[in-house]
């Protein structure tokens, strides 16, 4: 492996009481492309904003570019996530501003370029993810995979080193999710970025990602290349990887017995 | 009463936490120099919570005005004193029902508006993707809302004093027939401009402050979920109404004590 | 185009609302801009101010001609001391002219009037009216009559 830009030591964080990580260490190496999957509900999404630091970890330490989240000021950390993009879920673009505005608007706060360059470098971005056409366009008007599109445009605005994928693959129909896969790719390989997608979808991301961690609840219980996972033998992560309904995994949720809470009923 | 006395305990710390929080969120999106760039965001917000609001302002005024009016010449009638109907009218919207029934209104109508909005950005991720693009959200999107209802507000407020002053003329000297003359000129002989009008204005001040800071935080510790932003624009309009009114006693108190 | 027609409105309303300020200043608080230049003090000394307070109205014959800057007890004279401002385009009051505390009607505001004298010379900035007259009190008004009638 060569150097990491993100490296997750040890990190536990625990929302309303509630633990959703505990003791996760994660290497992200430059220039690769790192899958994480894992069950609905284990915290991916969390561990995003982990990295961006928008929320900080109870115990252990994460550090971007070897630098300690925790030692950096606020000013310090909006400097920083100028070097990521993020892609949301839901697109999370501006609902008040024109997609070309959106795409705009990183470089108007972070760069002193005038309008026409960033006209050019805006345009240059929505053509990459084919809707130049949609320019003066508000989101609203775009479908669900358009605005996602548009956002990972908006992400690469920057020309981040890091860019963060959360769930990009979720309620998609199978052509936009292919338009989808194919622009990560491609942005990992033409902009040489690093890239960290979150996902619960195990065959896109399994076609993806350079190496993978599966996590649940709050603990890696694998990781490797994609073949590597694939021959993995733990029961956890064969249930996970082929969706069995029940397993480690329990389909009930934790319950009194059934017949006894069967009959308290009736006795009452 | 342990029961009680521990929901008060608890009460009590969650209001101070939130406060606290208050004060950070207002600390962070006004400390530091103002942005130039920002000034377009600003000039954008006056024109969503005051342009938009105006519409309001002036009717409102416009018939309390012309109801102070109608009441006031019942009274002074009485005594045969309508000519001080003019006075009456203009000392009662400029000192109190100006600054504390447009604070009211622009609670209703460009608080709950922002609260709705900021709660909806969260809803949809928009400030935590903002946040993640090194744009600081509460610089961006709340010191110039901030601003804007800051100044629209004391001005509305005079809006609303100056119509309704209209409105009553226009009830008692066109249409119950006041005499004009003294109409005005008691009014303007007793109503003083730094003792009665720009003390007025000192309260819509406060008061703006008051309505877009609580509307902003109930946005910003909105749940980002349905609930959750129709409860928070629902205190929005409860707590910054309660908050005028209860300002508004102490603020008399301190400025207009006799 | 849409940032424009914002800008615009924006434009008109601050335009409306400083006109809406311009309308409480002069016609409805009747305020005008006086520089203190434009008026010369003068003092006297009444036994009874009854009510009379700064900003009371300072009139001859019944036309506001300056106000009352100050009313304050004096040490010296054992009595009150009213400082006024007369507009210094009233520049003839005779020295033996008489100032008065009245009222505004039965229950109104007290003012100061003065009453013009005969003399020659007249009264410059600072000097003092001698010849006062007190604000009349209601209730010793009353009283008085009430003694009458028994």
């Amino acid at each position: 492996m060569s150097e990491a830009l993100v490296i997750f030591d040890k990190v536990s964080y625990s929302y309303n009481g509630k633990p959703v990580f505990h003791d996760l260490s994660i290497e992200v190496p430059v220039n690769k492309t790192i899958g994480i999957m894992g069950p609905s509900g284990t915290g991916k999404t969390t561990l995003l904003k982990l990295i961006g630091g928008q929320i900080h970890p109870d115990r252990g330490k994460i550090f971007v570019y070897g630098q300690d989240l925790s030692t950096l000021s606020r000013k310090e950390l909006f400097g920083l996530r100028k070097n990521m993009g993020m892609l949301f879920q839901s697109g999370a673009l501006f609902s008040d501003l024109s997609v070309f505005e959106n795409v705009a608007f990183p470089l108007r706060e972070h760069t002193d370029l005038n309008s026409e360059l960033i006209r050019y470098l805006v345009l240059i971005k929505l053509n990459a993810v084919g809707l130049r056409g949609t320019a003066n366009l508000f989101p609203r008007e775009l479908s669900g995979g358009m605005q996602r599109r548009v956002a990972l445009a908006r992400a690469m605005s920057l020309d981040p080193d890091l860019i963060m994928y959360d769930e990009p693959f979720t309620g998609l129909d199978p052509i936009a999710l292919g338009v989808i896969s194919n622009l990560i790719r491609n942005v990992g390989a033409v902009y040489d970025t690093t890239s960290i997608i979150v996902s619960h979808d195990i065959e896109e991301t399994l076609t993806i990602a350079d190496y993978l961690y599966v996590l649940s609840e709050g603990e890696i219980i694998g990781h490797g290349t994609p073949s590597e996972l694939k021959n993995d033998k733990s029961k956890r992560l064969r249930q996970f990887l082929n969706g069995l309904p029940d397993g480690p995994v329990p389909f009930h949720y934790p319950a009194i017995d059934y017949m006894a809470d069967l009959i308290s009923s009736v006795v009452d | 009463m342990n029961i009680l006395a521990w929901r008060l305990g608890r009460f009590a710390l969650q209001m101070v936490s939130s406060l606290g929080r208050a004060v950070r969120m207002l600390f962070f999106a006004l400390a530091g120099s103002p942005q130039l760039k920002n000034i377009p965001l600003v000039v954008r917000q006056i024109y969503q919570l005051g342009v938009l609001s105006v519409l309001i302002i002036v009717c409102s005024g416009f018939s309390i005005g012309a109801v102070l009016a109608l009441q006031g010449y019942a009274q002074l009638a009485r005594v045969g004193s309508e000519s001080a109907l003019g006075l009456g009218v203009a000392l009662v919207l400029v000192m109190e029902i100006g600054p504390v029934v447009s604070a009211l209104l622009f609670a209703g109508r460009a608080g709950s508006a922002i609260t709705a909005e900021i709660g909806l950005m969260k809803a949809t991720e928009q400030i935590a993707s903002m946040e993640m693009m090194g744009v600081d959200p509460l610089r961006r999107i709340f010191a110039p809302r901030f601003w804007g209802g800051f100044i629209a507000l004391p001005l509305l407020a005079l809006m609303f004093s100056v119509v309704g002053i209209w409105g009553a003329s226009l009830v008692a000297v066109d249409w119950l027939g006041v005499y004009g003359g003294s109409f005005w000129s008691v009014m303007e002989e007793g109503v003083d401009f730094f003792d009665h009008v720009l003390k007025g204005i000192v309260k819509s001040v406060v008061f703006g402050f008051v309505v877009i800071w609580i509307a902003l935080f109930q946005g910003y510790d909105s749940l980002p979920t349905s609930e959750g932003i129709s409860k928070a624009t629902t205190n929005t309009v409860v707590f910054s109404s309660v908050w005028v009114l209860v300002l508004d006693f102490f603020l008399t108190l301190m400025m207009f004590q006799l | 185009m849409q940032s424009r027609k914002v800008e615009i409105l924006v434009g008109c309303f601050l335009l409306a609302s400083i006109f809406s300020l311009a309308v409480l200043a002069i016609r409805v608080s009747g305020f005008s801009l006086k520089s203190a230049s434009d008026s010369y003090p003068l003092y006297c000394y009444f036994e009874e101010v009854g009510g009379l307070s700064e900003r009371s109205k300072v009139a001859i014959s019944g036309v506001a001609v300056g106000q009352v800057t100050s009313v304050a007890y004096s040490e010296e004279t054992l009595n009150a001391r009213v400082t006024i401002e007369i507009d210094s385009y009233i520049d003839s009051i005779p020295i033996d002219s008489t100032a008065s505390i009245l009222t505004e009607g039965l229950l109104g505001s007290k003012y100061v009037s003065i009453s013009l004298g005969a003399e020659d010379e007249v009264l410059m900035s600072g000097d003092e009216i001698f010849d006062t007259q007190s604000a009349v009190i209601l209730e010793d008004l009353i009283g008085k009559f009430l003694l009458d009638q028994f």
